[in-house]
């Protein structure tokens, strides 16, 4: 059967890095720094990595031998026939698990983030071109259904005017590269919201252990130390590293989230999605991101964090239709207010200790509420 | 007509985000239609013609599924052609996860959900490895710290596949899914095609019907699983 369709090579093309997804003829040609080295033969077969590869996919040890090619030929017939893989297979799959971290890999730190102006749900023009700096805080204010979501997707898919709202969004001045836009690790936002859960029923440091993994950090136990460590000084509660994920607390799991996205993820830019009342210290969390030269949006109707950000976008009707900046009188209230939540969480701490609240008000706001 | 194999396991939200995705290619002008394959039953032709979709539904019933499908899929995108469509979409679920049912030259996607957990990358096979497209459902309720490692748990059993974070009840992600299917290779021939993964190499008295336990009854192709002893001292 000849091979004439758009897509199909030879298992021979393939060997020699071509890869068949790569020419599906939509005329992208796709970033790809994964291609198995030249031949499977040469692929590196050395690393203690190729091990936890055989290992993974159930496989015979790689004993002694040198290359992908003569510990292949080394396996039994039946082996080689029954076991659901063939040398090329091999290759492919060897080449993408050790690859994966590439892939994952760390981008040059962010610079800017501009979001030029793009159309309201009527299609009138939006008024403001924003630029975004590590270490800002931008609070998003709005009625559901007025395009938050459409705003923050905006910036997630690294809109060039095709989106719906028409917005472009630029990364140090520039378009993106397009092949990086339609994919996970071409994303620079990490999202918590309040929805989210760890579902993984692992202790603590095994979690975060799989993390750093995945970011083939070079201190890695150092990376997992001070994740726990940001995550119980935010949480009221104290935990340790053997304590199971699905045990945390609300608050402390939802302190971890925070303390991960801070330390553990790459993405330049953190959304915040409705965290009040989780029994987090807010204004540390954002000191976090801050200090780790994050951009952080918060979608917040929270009193204490929406005067937090340095500007406030107010989003209605599919578009940005303000941005207002805290006035000295908003950053006086903030003061108290940050007080005022001080206050309630020696309240919150108090009860947890099974202390009654009835001193008379005055004692119990303290100067906080005058 | 451009044809888009979409396969993922049961449940993962297959129906939700290419109802969602094509309801944007329909908003463009395009005209889709999807052929569902499944097992025993579907309620989702329903669905689809709730969103003015075309569709047909194939039910395996006694017959191996992935056999069932790339013995009909011709027929169906004839069909396709016939009633003038733009783009067809094939969903399956991922019967066995040993099979695939992505065929070269035509874009294939894989869908899986966050909540199987972060092993799953690692357990589903062909489906996976040779997607060109991976969507990932159900993020908004697992950690971000979960979803950066079911991402780098899918690269390393998929180096090259878009991957994509995707909501099939929010829509969240679905526009980006349509220009990607908008995208895919038009007309690509399907006669005379190669699937992409074969399909299982057994032939069995199991397959014709048997149903008896007990070595006697196993004819054809079988294969046992291999038990190591325990050294007991």
């Amino acid at each position: 059967m000849s091979e004439h369709n758009a897509g199909g090579v030879s298992c021979r093309s393939l060997l020699a890095g071509d890869s068949e997804r790569g020419s599906l003829g939509n005329g992208e040609s796709r970033a790809s720094t994964l291609r198995p080295t030249e031949t499977g033969s040469e692929l590196a077969f050395t690393d203690s990595r190729c091990d936890e590869f055989l290992l993974l996919n159930k496989l015979p040890s790689r004993a002694a031998h040198r290359t992908l090619r003569a510990w292949w030929e080394a396996q039994s017939w039946d082996f080689r026939t029954e076991s659901g893989w063939d040398f090329e297979r091999l290759v492919d799959g060897l080449a993408a698990f050790l690859g994966a971290n590439a892939a994952m890999g760390e981008s040059a730190p962010l610079r800017s983030l501009e979001i030029r102006r793009g159309r309201d749900k009527s299609g009138r023009p939006e008024q403001f071109d924003l630029l975004f700096k590590p270490g800002d805080v931008v609070c998003l204010v709005g009625p559901t259904g007025a395009g938050k979501s459409r705003f923050l997707a905006d910036i997630e898919c690294l809109a060039q005017g095709d989106t719906p709202t028409g917005r472009v969004v630029l990364i140090d001045g520039n378009a993106p590269d397009p092949d990086s836009r339609f994919t996970g690790e071409g994303k620079i936002v990490a999202q918590i919201t309040q929805n989210m859960n760890f579902v993984m029923d692992l202790p603590v440091a095994e979690f975060l252990k799989m993390h750093a993994e995945s970011r083939a950090l070079a201190a890695p136990e150092s990376a997992m130390q001070r994740v726990l460590d940001a995550a119980i000084r935010m949480a009221g509660e104290p935990f340790g590293p053997e304590t199971p994920l699905t045990q945390l607390s609300g608050g402390q799991s939802r302190a971890l989230m925070i303390a991960d996205a801070a330390f553990l993820s790459p993405k330049p830019v953190v959304l915040i999605d409705e965290i009040e009342n989780a029994g987090v210290d807010r204004t540390r969390a954002l000191e976090f991101f801050v200090d780790q030269g994050k951009i952080v949006l918060l979608s917040t109707h929270d009193p204490l964090l929406a005067l937090s950000g340095a500007r406030r976008l107010v989003i209605r009707h599919g578009a940005v239709q303000q941005v207002i900046e805290p006035s000295p009188q908003e950053e006086a209230n903030r003061v108290r207010l940050a007080a005022l939540d001080r206050r309630l969480g020696r309240l919150r701490e108090r009860l947890r200790l099974g202390e009654r609240l009835d001193e008379p008000w005055e004692q119990l706001v303290g100067e906080a509420l005058t | 007509m451009k044809l888009v194999t979409v396969a993922g396991p049961p449940s993962s939200g297959k129906t939700a985000i290419i109802l969602k995705a094509l309801a944007h290619l329909q908003g463009a002008g395009r005209k889709v239609g999807v052929v569902k394959f499944d097992c025993l039953a579907s309620q989702d032709a329903e669905r689809f013609r709730a969103a003015g979709i075309r569709s047909i539904t194939g039910l395996s019933g006694n017959f191996c599924p992935d056999h069932y499908f790339i013995t009909n899929i011709e027929d169906c995108a004839a069909w396709g052609r016939r009633e003038g469509l733009d783009l067809l979409v094939s969903e399956s679920a991922g019967l066995c996860n040993r099979c695939a049912p992505h065929i070269r030259g035509h874009l294939a996607v894989c869908v899986l959900d966050h909540l199987a957990g972060v092993h799953t990358p690692r357990k589903i096979g062909p489906m996976l490895k040779t997607a060109d497209v991976v969507l990932v459902t159900k993020g908004d309720i697992v950690s971000q710290a979960e979803r950066e490692v079911f991402a780098f748990r899918v690269r390393q059993v998929n180096a090259k596949a878009r991957l994509l974070f995707v909501n099939g009840i929010t829509g969240q992600g679905s526009w980006e899914v349509s220009r990607l299917l908008d995208a895919a290779p038009d007309n690509a021939p399907l006669t005379g095609g190669k699937l992409r993964f074969s399909v299982p190499a057994a032939v069995c008295s199991y397959c014709l019907g048997e149903t008896e336990i007990g070595e006697e009854h196993q004819h054809g192709t079988v294969r046992k699983i291999q038990i190591e002893e325990a050294h007991h001292v």
